[in-house]
């Protein structure tokens, strides 16, 4: 790293001196660094750089001089030129993630003819911007966005904001570890299951059978092992710092707010690697915006939170008390922490943790494999009462076409396409009229594989003691009658321009070998397979098919994705869309943006792995 | 490593070990090349195994014994390297094999396996031509089956398996079986055909980080059918049990 220092001005040495004084106080604010909407022409220059975060300082990697990177600010319709300068002894590049642009300008080495910006070069990025909203900007080369590359973007739209606010802040999420990105992927693909610190271990096994039984359990283990596959698999990284606009836990990130105003926050996860649930305790949250683009608002207690996806949220902080912001990663190694208050120096209460889920058989879409689902007609869930929906991770009613849902009183039909009950905190089934025990006789759940009545009866004590234990990946251990966001509540506010029916269809299956730490999208590793193509002015449909049990943020570059929620003629418009374990979710598209886009899983390691394509959307030649 | 000092075959083996071991410092070093190549293709890895290395106390003579292995290359290709070996504590080696083999990936969780394997010790040294699969059986059993022929012609093979149940986070009970088969007798081997001898094994470790375990364990060894005879006949006992002790390391 003393190369970098040849690149170092004075005031640089200066501002570094500084950092280095006042250990956690490293970063700016992301808004006091900020560019005003006037300029024409920024300039950010990557360097490297350390991070103190809780008092633990390491290397990193700063765009702009600091970690997060300045917030741009700036206004649809506006021409922006940004000059990169690469100050690193390695090629660098920055993609602006979720904006409409030219293909060459996305910023992704080897896609659109970008080519990476080599060491002392300098890049210049001009764009006009033709939308509004909450987006980021990263690296696209190598691990550098996990080393800190990452910064919000925040565009204010040319005509009235329909999201009304008194004062807003970005809330960029992120994690940070000590090591090196490429000392993470050789752990990852030498030694299986290396960060995996939550392994279940025989002191695992005789709890769990106590609880559930011996051949439950006995019965539970072996089901995973013939399939060498690992119920603790939620997250591949762990030693992670996880940070709110570049502070640790500790260092606290504060926002400060006048009681009664309505505060706006822009949620981003910039995580490498992280998933996150997130939550204000005491403080609903409004979503207005889903990766940038608006929906109708939205009131919710937690969201669970993608890599690479923005959530705007309006919250009507009250009194003088503070309210701490928390955000826990799936895998429960820690937690993100923030704190709105009326002045610095207030600290919230830190909540209770939330259990660490075990990933069930229906996360690998196994659970209704080979069922009679005719025999799903008599399924009765009003005995099950008391089941919070934490408790039923196992059960995707989507899979089962035998089950009449229609007759599921005080639920809309139009709510029901893809509805996964799982995704349902506060659902209570035992109040579904019309699905008495009478007229439901005969269900066998000795027909359903991995979810035999043994574990029923373990499901229903997981839930009666769901503090310790949370079934499935989905279970993110939500209180009763708390409200947690599902993609099926995200309606877009405006109404589609192009309703046409896709006509035709592309299968994505998300695949991967977890033993090898190889990622795939249709089994094929990244330039192994054939890329994707699609006409011009063509309106598609994306299946994304998990056959893996970690879920995928996957991320389209260049054009949104329109999310078949349900929400017919308003599809949410999404940048990344989180497919869970075991499941398939489908959007729609119009392939209005010719170019030849990056379309891959968000999550560092699985990009680095192979789990990229190229999405090729080519202009109709002359004679079609 | 001063264990197989003795005999020039093995000091130049050792130091190709050597060199496959030092690769792995350039591939994690070669960040420039790594942060151009991220995206395009994996990068290029190495590492070494020294899965046992220990000491074994039994009623007759002690020894140290040790069992090693390493790879450089991408997900699918891989150059492998496996040693293995054992020394009374005073005296010379007395078993020391070498593998090297090209390892190809067939499955999610199966390599097949060819390449040369070369026993400087026991004397004669003898060189075989190998082909294997190595992988990870259903329910997590991670088992090698490997065939031998040697340059005299004769075909040898050999299975095993092991299975790591973890007791706690870091404390790790493994134990491990082996079998020797012989499609003929080879009267400078001392070695009858059928199965020669089975091996099982029980180490306990504790992984005070996941690259460095010590352990504790036991192990016997049991000669059978012509092979056991041949023993009896040089007065030797077919069976073989130790207790040991040794430590366990990866970079």
């Amino acid at each position: 790293m003393d190369r970098t220092s040849n690149f170092l001005t004075r005031r640089d040495a200066l501002k570094l001196a500084a950092m280095a004084g006042m250990a956690g106080v490293v970063t700016a604010y992301p808004g006091r660094h900020s560019f005003a909407a006037a300029d024409q022409t920024l300039d950010l220059a990557v360097e490297r750089t350390r991070i103190t975060v809780d008092g633990v300082t390491s290397n990193a990697i700063a765009i702009g001089g600091s970690i997060p990177a300045p917030t741009l600010r700036l206004r649809e319709g506006q021409e922006v030129v940004i000059r990169v300068t690469n100050r690193l002894n390695e090629p660098t590049s920055i993609h602006w993630h979720g904006l409409l642009l030219q293909g060459v300008m996305d910023g992704a080495p080897g896609f659109n003819g970008f080519v990476p910006i080599r060491p002392g070069e300098t890049y210049t990025y001009h764009f006009k911007l033709r939308q509004a909203g909450t987006y980021w900007y990263h690296s696209h080369s190598a691990g550098q966005e996990q080393e800190g590359m990452y910064g919000a973007i925040v565009i204010e739209p040319a005509e009235r904001d329909p999201v009304r606010a008194d004062r807003e802040y970005v809330v960029l999420l992120s994690d940070h570890t000590i090591e090196s990105p490429n000392s993470v992927l050789r752990n990852l693909k030498v030694s299986e299951g290396y960060y995996n610190n939550k392994k279940r271990t025989l002191v695992d096994f005789f709890r769990d059978a106590q609880r559930d039984g011996w051949s439950t359990t006995v019965q539970d283990r072996l089901d995973w092992a013939e399939m060498r596959m690992d119920a603790t698999d939620l997250a591949d990284v762990t030693g992670y710092h996880f940070l709110v606009n570049g502070k640790g836990a500790k260092d606290n990130w504060t926002a400060i707010y006048k009681p009664g105003e309505r505060v706006r926050l822009r949620i981003i996860n910039g995580s490498a690697m992280t998933i996150f649930d997130v939550r204000i305790p005491g403080l609903p949250m409004t979503v207005v915006a889903a990766d940038g683009q608006n929906v109708a608002p939205v009131k919710v207690d937690e969201f669970r939170f993608g890599v690479g996806e923005t959530y705007d949220v309006i919250v009507l902080p009250q009194g003088d008390k503070p309210f701490t912001f928390f955000a826990e990663p799936i895998d429960r190694t820690g937690y993100a922490r923030a704190t709105l208050a009326v002045r610095d120096g207030l600290e919230g209460e830190i909540p209770e943790r939330r259990p660490r889920a075990i990933l069930t058989m229906a996360d690998m879409g196994m659970s209704h494999e080979g069922m009679d689902h005719g025999a799903m007609a008599g399924m009765d869930h009003s005995k099950m009462a008391g089941m919070g929906a934490g408790a039923m991770p196992g059960m995707d009613h989507s899979n089962m076409p035998g089950m009449d849902h229609s007759k599921m009183a005080g639920m809309g039909a139009g709510a029901m396409p893809g509805m996964d009950h799982s995704n349902m905190p506060g659902m209570d089934h035992s109040k579904m009229a019309g699905m008495g025990a009478g007229a439901m006789p005969g269900m066998d759940h000795s027909n359903m594989p991995g979810m035999n009545n043994g574990s029923m009866e373990g499901m229903a004590k997981a839930a009666a003691s769901s503090n310790d234990q949370a079934m499935g990946w989905a279970d993110a251990g939500t209180p009763p009658g708390a409200k947690a966001l599902s993609y099926a509540d995200l309606k877009s506010l405006t109404k589609a321009k192009d309703v046409r029916e896709p006509t035709h269809e592309i299968e994505v299956r998300l695949s991967g070998m977890m033993s090898r730490y190889i990622w795939t999208l249709n089994g094929n590793k990244f330039d192994e397979g054939e890329p994707i193509r699609v006409a011009y002015g063509d309106r598609v449909r994306i299946r994304f098919v998990n056959e893996t049990m970690m879920a995928h943020p996957m991320h389209l570059h260049g054009m949104f994705m329109e999310l078949e929620n349900g929400q017919a003629g308003r599809l949410p418009r999404k940048h990344v869309v989180l497919v869970p374990p075991g499941k398939t979710v489908s959007v729609q598209l119009t392939a209005d943006e010719p170019g030849e886009w990056p379309f891959h899983c968000h999550l560092l390691y699985h990009m680095a792995s192979g789990m990229m394509t190229r999405f090729i959307v080519e202009r109709r030649s002359a004679s079609l | 490593m001063r264990l197989i000092k003795a005999g020039q075959h093995k000091a130049v083996l050792l130091a190709g070990m050597l060199t496959l071991a030092s690769l792995s410092g350039p591939a994690r070093a070669g960040e420039e090349h790594e942060a151009q190549q991220f995206h395009e293709e994996p990068p290029v890895l190495a590492t070494l195994l020294v899965d046992q290395l220990e000491h074994r106390w039994r009623d007759g003579e002690n020894s140290v014994d040790w069992e090693l292995r390493g790879w450089i290359g991408g997900d699918t290709h891989k150059f492998w390297v496996n040693a293995r070996g054992s020394k009374p504590v005073e005296g010379g080696v007395e078993k020391a094999e070498f593998q090297f083999l090209y390892s190809r990936m067939v499955s999610e969780f199966w390599d097949v396996q060819a390449g040369i394997r070369y026993d400087v010790r026991p004397q004669p040294q003898t060189t075989y031509a190998v082909a294997g699969v190595k992988g990870i059986a259903p329910y997590y059993f991670d088992v090698t089956a490997q065939a031998f022929l040697s340059d005299e012609g004769n075909l040898s093979g050999r299975i095993e398996a092991e299975y790591d149940i973890l007791i706690t986070q870091k404390l790790i009970l493994q134990p491990l079986a082996e079998i020797n088969l012989s499609a003929q007798r080879v009267r400078e081997l001392d070695l009858g055909r059928g199965i020669s001898n089975i091996e099982l094994g029980l180490r306990l470790r504790y992984e005070v980080v996941k690259e460095f375990a010590p352990y504790v364990g036991v192990s016997w060894e049991r000669k059978l059918g012509e092979t056991a005879n041949i023993a009896r006949r040089h007065g030797e006992d077919p069976s073989d049990l130790a207790l040991l002790a040794g430590v366990r390391f990866w970079f």
